[in-house]
């Protein structure tokens, strides 16, 4: 089903019409209404009248990650926080979390996309939808929630957790659609599996999975075990929450609404436009975003994107699945992560920073796994086991708190951890993603 | 010198690595005297009593280990049944805290040689020797 037919099948030229006319009024209001941006604007000498189509965007500042940690919390807003309806909140690497706020006009576009998206993943009004996101600070839940009730589905709002119950929701109230991360559909599979169920026989029919990178691999497991159509969506806070783009059933890379999230592919390193096809850094511009418009986020994802029209008829530009990230920052069951606050918690232990590296892995049928190997130093060994196995579990506290996830922790002898040029790699991604 | 030095090192619980440190230290013609492993499923600490510590400790190092040199007390009881009970006696009426014992790879004499390791040496040895427990110094211990 397309949900907004005159917008996702529109001409290339009436969709270029519309972005030109959303860009010059969304320049004009963010210049009059944030300083930081209005400084910005007049560092490189330019003001909104510069800006008369979507053709002069490349005239635009880029707007980082950190401009939103650096002007936490609200110094990145247009608008006065007595307009903002809702916040929502995201873990940071060390320091100040990325806030985000949303206007009632701007809860009413994520219903809008998101609304979209379950519709291209295959869901359409009357189809009973099981969320198991995360509800609360983090934007999976609500967001897919809003879509939903936009859509007009009957939604179970399962959230995370509580497997066993999962599983029966499904089996009393037999939804159609679900929607979390694609691990942790594997990881329901499994306890299906373990009590009995054969997950063939699930009244899940469409899978709308996102919020960590997926392979196409695993969609075909996914696919195969639980008889179903896995689909991938793709959000971020920062832009708007999940609902930014959306795989259809074809299946051949995300449709992204470019009526209000403008993509550009770059090279993350010269800043200039790759040819279409062709791997680059995702930035995005919101065109009618009104708390906390942004002009062109670097979002660090690697895609590459294609204008070509879609088997299903949609015209919107399609992202390829993310190929990797331009740091080397690491989605663990839905959680960024980040070395650096794996070295946080590290200094905490010790004062001193050991030797450490990062793995994640993914075994069949369960959830990403973070191991952290530290190296046993000088400083904190010592000849009792009892006493090493405490500064194990100290340091497994002072991670687990930081990241909010739990990790296994591995003391290994010095010089294991393999070096490049006298660096040891930090993280090394076992997952087979791409 | 009434103790005797003791090296930890730390070792990964993997195939084969007790076996690479031992031919280590015997390649550098360093002899292991006494030897014994405290072990989690994850990793272990390889306690050692070596007739050169010093040149163990440089090797050691050279080769990536981490050690550790602590001080501990080698004790001659009779190789008899009981003999080795006598000594604990005398430890436990003196609320002398043992934190760990293990035996010499060779005997020296009749008698078998034990390496204790407390947490307060000095006070130890003072109980010992007050017992008439031998205590033997390194130059006995280690055959120099
Ligand atoms: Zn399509």
């Amino acid at each position: 089903m397309i949900y907004n037919e005159a917008i996702e099948c529109a001409s290339r030229e009436n969709l270029k019409n519309l972005q030109s006319e959303r860009l010059v009024k969304v320049v004009k209001y963010i210049y009059d209404n944030s300083p930081v941006y209005k400084q910005k604007f007049n560092k490189l000498g330019i003001t909104p009248t510069d800006i008369k189509s979507i053709d002069d965007i490349t005239k635009l500042p880029f707007t980082p990650k950190e401009d939103l940690r650096d002007s936490y919390p609200f110094g990145l807003f247009s608008t006065d926080i007595k307009n903002v309806a809702e916040i929502h909140v995201s873990s940071g690497t060390t320091g100040n979390p990325t806030v985000v706020g949303y206007t009632k006009r701007d809860l009413n576009l994520w219903a809008n996309v998101a609304a979209r998206s379950i519709a291209c993943a295959g869901g359409k009004r009357g189809d009973i939808i099981q969320i198991s996101y995360g509800y609360g600070l983090f934007t999976g839940g609500l967001g897919l929630h809003y879509g939903a009730l936009r859509l007009g589905a009957t939604i179970i709002p399962a959230a995370t957790g509580q497997t066993k119950r999962q599983i029966k929701l499904m089996q009393d109230f037999k939804p159609r659609i679900i929607a979390c991360t694609p691990s942790y559909i594997l990881y329901l599979a499994e306890e299906m599996k373990a009590l009995g169920v054969d997950p063939r026989t699930s009244s899940w029919e469409v899978g709308i999975f996102g919020s960590e990178p997926w392979s196409i691999a695993m969609r075909d497991t996914i696919d195969k075990t639980l008889n179903m159509k896995a689909t991938d969506i793709y959000g971020l806070s920062e832009i708007c929450g999940p609902g930014v783009a959306q795989e259809c059933t074809a299946r051949e890379g995300l449709h992204i609404w470019s009526d209000f999230f403008y993509p550009e592919i770059i090279d993350p390193v010269t800043n200039q436009p790759v040819p279409e096809g062709q791997p680059g850094e995702l930035v995005i511009t919101t065109l009618t975003k009104q708390a906390i418009p942004l002009i062109r986020y670097r979002t660090r994802d690697i895609v590459a994107i294609t204008y070509e029209t879609c088997k299903c008829g949609r015209t919107v530009p399609r992202l390829s699945k993310i190929k990797g990230r331009t740091d080397d920052m690491i989605v663990v069951r839905g959680i960024n992560v980040f070395p650096t606050q794996i070295e946080h918690a590290l200094l905490q232990v010790d004062g001193a920073l050991p030797n450490y590296q990062l793995i994640v892995d993914r075994e069949d049928g369960s959830l990403d796994k973070l191991e952290v190997l530290v190296e046993v130093d000088e400083k904190f060994f010592t000849d009792e086991l009892q006493a090493l196995e405490n500064i194990k579990a100290t340091i497994k506290r002072a991670i687990d708190s930081t990241i909010g996830l739990g990790v296994n922790v591995r003391l290994v002898e010095p010089k294991t951890l393999a070096r490049t040029e006298g660096k040891s790699k930090r993280v090394i991604d076992k997952r087979n993603l791409h | 010198m009434k103790t005797i030095s003791q090296v930890s090192i730390f070792i990964e619980n993997t195939k084969g690595r007790l076996a690479n440190v031992c031919g280590l230290l015997g390649d550098n013609n360093i002899n292991i005297k006494a030897l014994t492993i405290a072990e989690t499923p994850e990793f272990g600490i390889l306690r050692v009593v070596l007739n050169d510590t010093e040149k163990a400790k440089k090797v050691l190092k050279e080769n990536g280990f981490i050690a550790k040199i602590a001080p501990v007390v080698a004790v001659e009881v009779s190789d008899t049944p009981g003999g080795l009970a006598k000594a604990l006696k005398v430890l436990a009426d003196n609320d002398i805290n043992l934190e760990y014992m293990y035996g010499f790879v060779e005997k020296a004499s009749e008698k078998a040689l034990m390496v204790l390791k407390f947490d307060n040496v000095e006070k130890a040895i003072d109980i010992l020797q007050k017992n008439n427990v031998s205590i033997v110094d390194d130059k006995v211990a280690l055959g120099l």
